[in-house]
């Protein structure tokens, strides 16, 4: 068990390995209680939520949910968020880690609607891979199967209430359930029964990490924080500079977007040693920027990671990672690392 | 549960068996649960001088990487080459197949190392 954001949270419940082929062949359960929910509600809250994320939350319909980032005066990442649209207003995910920092920056900047930290009543359990959609349906007396990505509806999953979510953080298709935290235990011990012929096992942070990065996810507190813009991040296609103002609109327009401050890459190391975070990258003999997340690819089988870059590290640069001294040769690829095989 | 009679452990969660003047150098079972997935060995070539409590190589797992301290000294005479291609043997089989190195001329000199029930009881099994 590991402290994580205040939750006393398991890294892994058998091993990282098998946790993670579980749900890229399979599937597994996450609990992913820690998230921090927000609720943004009455007749402005489109307004207030609009001016606190870069993405546009206007074209979102009833049911549909975006990804996006919320933004300081400066364009740094304050974080990174899943916006829902509900019938009277917003819901937007939170990282654990950033809760207190959010709600009070969220607090300030929605004097104009109701906001609400509905984190402690709320808890999310995740059914992720191949298998997934298949056992959630037959929990669920309501169509979840043709739920679109990104989209979610309410429903009942094994009799209790819940937001069904096609949404999640492992590169698999699958569902996140959104429900009351008193229900939360039953619901864990349901979808393990249900799920124990298709071999669905639960799934600690470790896991979550190794999937996430294997798709190219971010994380925030490693590959973004405070300090970073979405450009630097490769989370331009978040900022949606037509919509109207927002905050940190200013400071983003004073950036390029096709050359910011620093290039986040995706790079595949020689042999098994696993690059980290903070480790150092050298292009051509001189240092030229970070690892921000660093992992062994249990699918791909080699080491991962990904960097962010000095902007002025030319496209062909020769990298390599300093692990603890030594030099790893690192070679620049396409993110993610990983895509779900079409069909599955 | 392997016979643990003839092993030695070092506080730093490594194991020696010392077999005349010859040593065998591994983890405990404690430790790779606590590293979980072992991922990587960086371990020294043949021929390599070890000392008693100096660092001999690292290990890495996908939760963390950890330097390895050698309960004995001596001479590198083998490296088990079966984890460059399957450090997992670490974790299923630590003090067997999961063995790092056989060390020659061993000086077991290390008054500081532990036998098995005082380890047990250092790591609270």
């Amino acid at each position: 068990m590991v402290e994580f954001g205040g939750f006393d949270m398991p890294l892994q419940y058998t091993t990282i390995r098998e946790e993670h082929i579980a749900v890229r062949t399979r599937c597994g359960l996450f609990d992913l209680s820690h998230m921090g929910e927000v609720r943004f509600s009455g007749d402005e809250a489109l307004d207030v939520v609009q001016r606190l994320v870069t993405n546009d939350v206007a074209r979102l319909e009833a049911g549909g949910a975006l990804y996006g980032v919320m933004c300081n005066e400066k364009g740094g990442i304050v974080d990174d968020v899943v916006v829902y649209r509900e019938a009277n207003g917003y819901m937007v995910v939170i990282n654990a880690a950033c809760r207190p920092k959010d709600v009070a920056w969220m607090g300030e900047h929605s004097a104009e609607c109701e906001f609400e930290d509905i984190g402690d009543s709320v808890a999310l359990l995740a059914v992720q891979g191949p298998r997934a959609v298949g056992l959630v349906s037959t929990l669920c007396p309501d169509d979840v199967a043709s739920l679109r990505p990104f989209h979610c509806r309410d429903s009942t999953v094994a009799g209790v209430p819940a937001s069904v979510s096609r949404t999640g953080y492992t590169g698999e298709d699958g569902f996140e359930l959104y429900v009351a935290a008193a229900d939360a235990p039953g619901l864990w011990d349901s979808l393990l029964e249900a799920g124990r012929p298709e071999g669905l096992i639960p799934c600690g942070l470790g896991a979550r990490d190794t999937l996430r990065l294997e798709a190219g996810l971010r994380l925030y507190g490693q590959d973004m924080d405070d300090h970073t813009d979405p450009y630097s991040c490769a989370l331009g296609w978040t900022v949606k500079l037509q919509k109207g103002e927002f905050i940190g609109k200013p400071a983003l327009l004073e950036l390029d977007p096709a050359h910011p401050p620093h290039r986040f890459v995706g790079i595949e190391l020689q042999g098994r040693a696993i690059a980290r975070h903070g480790q150092q990258v050298v292009a051509d003999g001189k240092e030229a920027g970070v690892v921000t997340s660093g992992t062994f690819s249990f699918t791909l089988d080699h080491s991962i990671a990904t960097a962010s870059l000095d902007g002025a590290v030319p496209a062909d640069a020769e990298l390599s990672v300093d692990i603890r001294g030594t030099a790893a040769a690192a070679t620049v690829v396409p993110l993610p690392f990983y895509r779900r095989p079409k069909g599955a | 549960m392997a016979d643990l009679s003839n092993y030695r452990f070092t506080a730093s969660h490594e194991w020696v068996r010392v077999e005349g003047s010859n040593a065998t150098v591994g983890i405990s079972d404690h430790a790779q649960a606590q590293l979980g997935d072992v991922i990587f060995l960086e371990l020294p070539a043949v021929g390599t001088e070890v000392k008693a409590g100096a660092k001999f190589g690292a290990i890495e797992s996908v939760k963390a990487a950890s330097d390895l301290y050698s309960p004995v000294g001596g001479t590198v005479a083998e490296v088990n080459a079966a984890l460059t291609e399957r450090p997992e043997l670490v974790n299923s089989d630590p003090y067997g197949e999961g063995w790092m190195l056989r060390l020659e001329s061993a000086t077991d000199d290390g008054g500081d190392l532990l036998d098995e029930a005082s380890y047990t009881k250092l790591v609270g099994a």
